[in-house]
């Protein structure tokens, strides 16, 4: 299998590898597991926890699909059955999908654009933590059968003061405060990344397609995701001391709430796909062995959604009665988004038509994704015109089509990424036998489960319905969506027994099992601590496809923690500049937030007070350290103690 | 690799073999003047999508199909020349969206424009949403006329209706598929549905918007009668509730007005007048209780009186505490609000 088997490109002399692992190194046991700052440590945590997550929505799906395979079955009552859809839709957005999207980058941009580490790896560390801790907040809820019962979207006044009694919906809400500081943390992180501390010569005409997806993707997350933020917070503030947001009867306004919702979560939806169509651009280029056809374009469709995302969300507020005039703009901008897509999609199956392709496993992910993800997206143009929105508005239409969009085109390339970049993750290679299996499974698992739902959507069938009767009719194709469900299921288990196996007794993989052309593929899979011996120098879109030998440039300091910067669009180097040392303080500064977060949902107070230890635990990770160069002054004049 | 796709495209030609089921709660048979033009643009959707859908996969096939040529020596990388015929194939493509986009929101406006046309001398109805029942009003030329059911929605065959929509809790959605698109029904605003019925028959319309604990039990029963008929139940539901002639019924008359029952429920001519819960005067017309949640046949309404939360569980109707006595002479005055 392996192509290019044996000593990476890039590999350094035992003496110079041994200092700067030394330098690079986390230490050792449980202090070394909470003080990490390694981009590659903290990536790998963030997409097990995602994959976590992913098994549990999973299984909340299999739950409500066995609930509604017979008409008027008993097995979950109202009340766990709306917990259930909540929470499913909660985790597969808030807890799986975004996080899993920026995880990937964490692991894979710093060796994509050949840097020893991430910017701001503190601040990465912290996004992880977070992250981890709203997720066990909202599974200790669902444990406790208080797990918000709203619905992911959680609308006013539904989840207010008034229909939702208890803490559920105070739950969910600081559940997306934590989440979207941890995507905010990453997304800084990520975009910081890509923008300063690409390798020399990795022009921005030169940057691999799955960074540039992910540098739009972490501006749409800056920008979108503090109106959620302010959506919740108002919920969260009329739950608890009484504010009149959304509460109509005190002059608030219902409809405040779904437009700062679906301003957050259109773009939302783009952020998690996003990543998805880099993941198969790669994916692509390297198993049709040809750069993608394209690329300005590619680059182009990314940026135009990108912009699009952002003047969408009323097409998922049709029905509430808007002037129709202005809902008419968001209809042709809704469907503008088809150009850019179709695009995409144009050049994908060209550089499979102008290319070699091979059918690896990631490679079937991706006729997988293109087959699906255009039906879905075919469906979205069917969504955006006001008339037949309101007919399919809200129900098992559109969970099809979304599921379609979601899974056909963000899981299915991640899946396929996932596979495509194990090897370089862990050194070893998944089996191709029980990836096929898998990918089978679940292709054909996800269609019979999905589309039916576009059926009985058409018949009438509401979302969110915890039973219907059985003279409807809609029982037969509810059955076939349950047996579909199992049958992913199915293919998600083999293809994560295959990772656990391959993970342990898998053959070795070699720095490049596929022969891709990117910098990842230039170091030693798993790739040193410090990720590339010398930095690499980029000449081309695919530096390790130029046919000569990769140029590299020396010098960086192997003392210290040193990385290089350079211009934003040219890519030359500017400056060499510190990387900071393990901390401790992410992990206690996100135990101090944590209190304060969920501290608030009981009294308002806590606001206040937690903010008191969170502010010492920040004071106490920014508290000055001796600047970069002075630091290799001292050590270069022997001043012991000088790099704490 | 091609399976896959052929298996999809037999599963979209059974989806059309079946768009022609009939239903009483399905878009793909109107019966109404804009669900009829919703179905137009859905279907001129269904094939333009289709058109596309089909060309990707033949693409798609064809690009698989030349994998079979000699491997590459060596990958192909930076700017590649393409073969000339990719570069105008994309630039066909995209113009192609384009041409498809321009028919598409085009058809879509001047379709949506339509929805908003109403025949003279529409009727006037008001729906209000509560957790989870509908209280349907009709409005008369004098206030005696204002007329009051719930769960129920009978229409004129071939005038126009204005529906009022108001919610008194939290948001849910005014939908009957086989008549027209949805509303939503939202606290503090009033929004507005025309239906023009075009043939007579029994439909079926449900909350669509996700109201909470039984949002899957919000369903209302929808006849579109010929409209000397519907003059005729017009006539009847103004009615009072004649008193009941039977000894069993009396009793139930009794006890309804002097349990709870009597707290929350209406029925003109008696002394029940309270308006938290549905209005009762004319529950015989109804062909369903409890919004849907059951037919209404005596077995059904004993069961639901006797045990509500076990039908609907959350529902606001409490559980009153009836002798079996009580609870079928409450069942027998019930049955003779015709």
């Amino acid at each position: 299998m392996s192509l290019d088997a044996g000593a990476p490109p890039i590999a350094l002399d035992p003496e110079r590898h041994a200092a700067l692992a030394r330098v690079w190194a986390t230490p050792r046991g449980l202090w070394g597991f909470l003080t990490t700052v390694d981009a590659k440590e903290i990536g790998k945590r963030y997409i097990v926890t995602g994959l976590v997550f992913f098994v549990l929505g999973g299984l909340l799906a299999a739950a409500m699909r066995t609930q509604l395979a017979r008409p008027e079955s008993g097995l979950i009552d109202p009340d766990r059955y709306n917990q259930i859809f909540s929470m499913h839709g909660t985790t597969m957005m808030f807890l799986f999908a975004v996080p899993i999207m920026e995880a990937m980058a964490v692991y894979l941009t710093p060796l994509m654009v050949g840097a020893r580490t991430m910017a701001f790896p503190r601040l990465n560390a912290f996004s992880y933590w977070i992250y981890l801790a709203g997720g066990v907040m909202l599974y200790a809820a669902f444990v406790l059968n208080i797990a918000p019962e709203a619905g992911w979207t959680a609308y006013a006044p539904l989840s207010g003061p008034q229909f939702s009694a208890g803490k559920r919906s105070d739950i969910w809400a600081q559940l997306i405060t934590f989440t979207e500081v941890a995507g905010l943390a990453a997304a800084v992180s990520i975009a910081a990344t890509i923008l300063k501390m690409r390798a020399p010569g990795m022009t921005l005409a030169r940057v691999p397609l799955f960074a540039w997806s992910m540098l739009i993707t972490s501006f749409m997350v800056i920008v979108a995701m503090p109106a959620v933020m302010l959506a919740s917070s108002f919920l969260i503030s009329d739950r608890l001391i009484g504010t009149h947001f959304y509460n109509a009867a005190e002059g608030g306004s219902p409809l405040l709430y779904q437009h700062l919702f679906w301003f957050f979560g259109h773009p939302e939806v783009y952020i998690i796909f996003l990543p998805g169509l880099g993941m198969v651009s790669e994916i692509t280029a390297t198993f049709c062995r040809r750069s993608v056809f394209g690329y300005p374009v590619m680059v182009l469709a990314l940026l135009t959604t990108g912009f699009l995302a952002f003047g969408l969300w009323v097409h998922h507020m049709f029905a509430t009665g808007l002037p129709r005039l202005g809902d008419s703009f968001y209809t042709a901008a809704s469907m503008t988004i088809a150009l850019p897509a179709g695009v995409q999609i144009f050049c994908w199956i060209a550089t499979m038509w102008d290319g070699r392709p091979r059918f690896g496993t990631p490679m079937l992910y991706v006729v997988g994704f293109i087959v699906t993800f255009v039906l879905g997206g075919l469906s979205g143009v069917m969504l955006a015109s006001v008339p037949l929105d309101t007919q399919v508005h809200d129900t098992y239409f559109v969970v099809a089509h979304f599921h379609y969009v979601l899974i056909g085109g963000a899981v299915f390339p991640l899946l396929g990424a996932i596979h495509y970049w194990f090897p370089k993750i862990t050194g070893r290679l998944p089996s191709e036998l029980a990836g096929r299996w898998a990918f089978a499974l679940i292709f054909s698992g996800f269609n019979l489960a999905f589309f039916p739902m576009h059926l009985v959507g058409l018949w009438g069938m509401p979302r969110r319905v915890y039973t219907y009767s059985a003279e409807m009719g809609w029982g037969g194709m509810n059955l076939l969506s349950t047996a579909g469900a199992y049958v992913l299921a199915a293919g998600v288990a083999v293809y994560l027994l295959n990772l656990i196996v391959a993970a342990r007794r898998g053959p070795a993989a070699g720095p490049n099992p596929w022969g891709g052309g990117g910098l990842e593929w230039a170091t030693s899979s798993p790739p040193p601590v410090y990720n590339f011996g010398m930095t690499p120098v980029v000449e081309g879109r695919e530096p390790l496809w130029l046919g000569e030998e990769l140029p590299v440039l020396d010098g960086l300091d192997e003392r210290t923690r040193e990385v290089l910067l350079t211009s934003v669009s040219q890519a030359k180097p500017t400056s060499r500049e510190g990387s900071p040392d393990p901390s401790i303080w992410p992990f206690v500064t996100t135990l101090a937030t944590s209190v304060l977060f969920v501290g608030s949902i009981f009294d308002e107070w806590w606001v206040v007070w937690g903010s008191l230890p969170v502010t010492a635990c920040v004071i106490a990770w920014f508290w000055p350290k001796p600047s970069h160069s002075r630091q290799v002054k001292r050590r270069d004049s022997g001043i012991p103690g000088a790099i704490a | 690799m091609i399976r896959p796709a052929l298996r999809m495209a037999s599963l979209s030609v059974a989806a059309l073999a079946l768009c022609g089921c009939r239903g009483v709660q399905t878009m793909l048979d109107p019966a109404g003047d804009q669900a009829r033009q919703i179905d137009v643009i859905w279907r001129l959707m269904l094939w333009v999508c289709g058109a596309m859908y089909l060309l990707v996969l033949v693409f798609l096939a064809w690009a698989l199909w030349r994998a079979r040529r000699p491997p590459l020596a060596a990958p192909a990388t930076g700017p590649t020349p393409a073969e000339p015929g990719l570069e105008r194939g994309l630039a066909g493509w995209a113009g192609l969206i384009v041409a498809g986009l321009i028919v598409l929101v085009t058809a879509s406006f001047l379709i949506d424009r339509s929805l908003a046309e109403l025949r003279p001398h529409p009727l006037r109805l008001k729906v209000t949403a509560h957790q989870w029942w509908w209280q349907v009003e009709y409005e008369g030329a004098r206030p005696d006329q204002l007329l009051t059911t719930a769960n129920q929605v009978v229409l004129p065959v071939g005038r126009s209706a204005v529906v009022e929509l108001r919610a008194d809790d939290v948001i849910h959605s005014f939908w009957i598929p086989n008549l027209a698109g949805k509303v939503d029904l939202i606290p503090g605003r009033t929004n507005y549905v025309a239906l023009t019925p075009r043939r007579t028959g029994v439909f079926r319309g449900q909350c669509a918007e996700f109201c909470g604990l039984q949002h899957a039990k919000m369903a209302f029963d929808v006849q579109v009668v010929d409209p000397a008929a519907f003059d005729a139940w017009r006539g009847r539901q103004l009615a009072a509730a004649a008193p009941p002639v039977e000894a069993q019924a009396a009793l139930g008359k009794q006890t309804f007005e002097s349990k709870g029952c009597v707290m929350c429920h209406r029925i003109q001519g008696s002394e029940a007048s309270a308006t938290v819960g549905p209005d009762l005067t004319h529950l015989m017309s109804r062909r369903h209780i409890a919004a849907g949640a059951r037919p209404n046949t005596r077995g059904d309404l004993a069961a639901w009186i006797a045990d509500p939360q076990g039908t609907k569980p959350g529902t606001p109707m409490p559980r009153v505490a009836l002798s079996s006595e009580e609870l079928n002479a409450v069942v027998a005055y019930l049955e003779t609000l015709k």
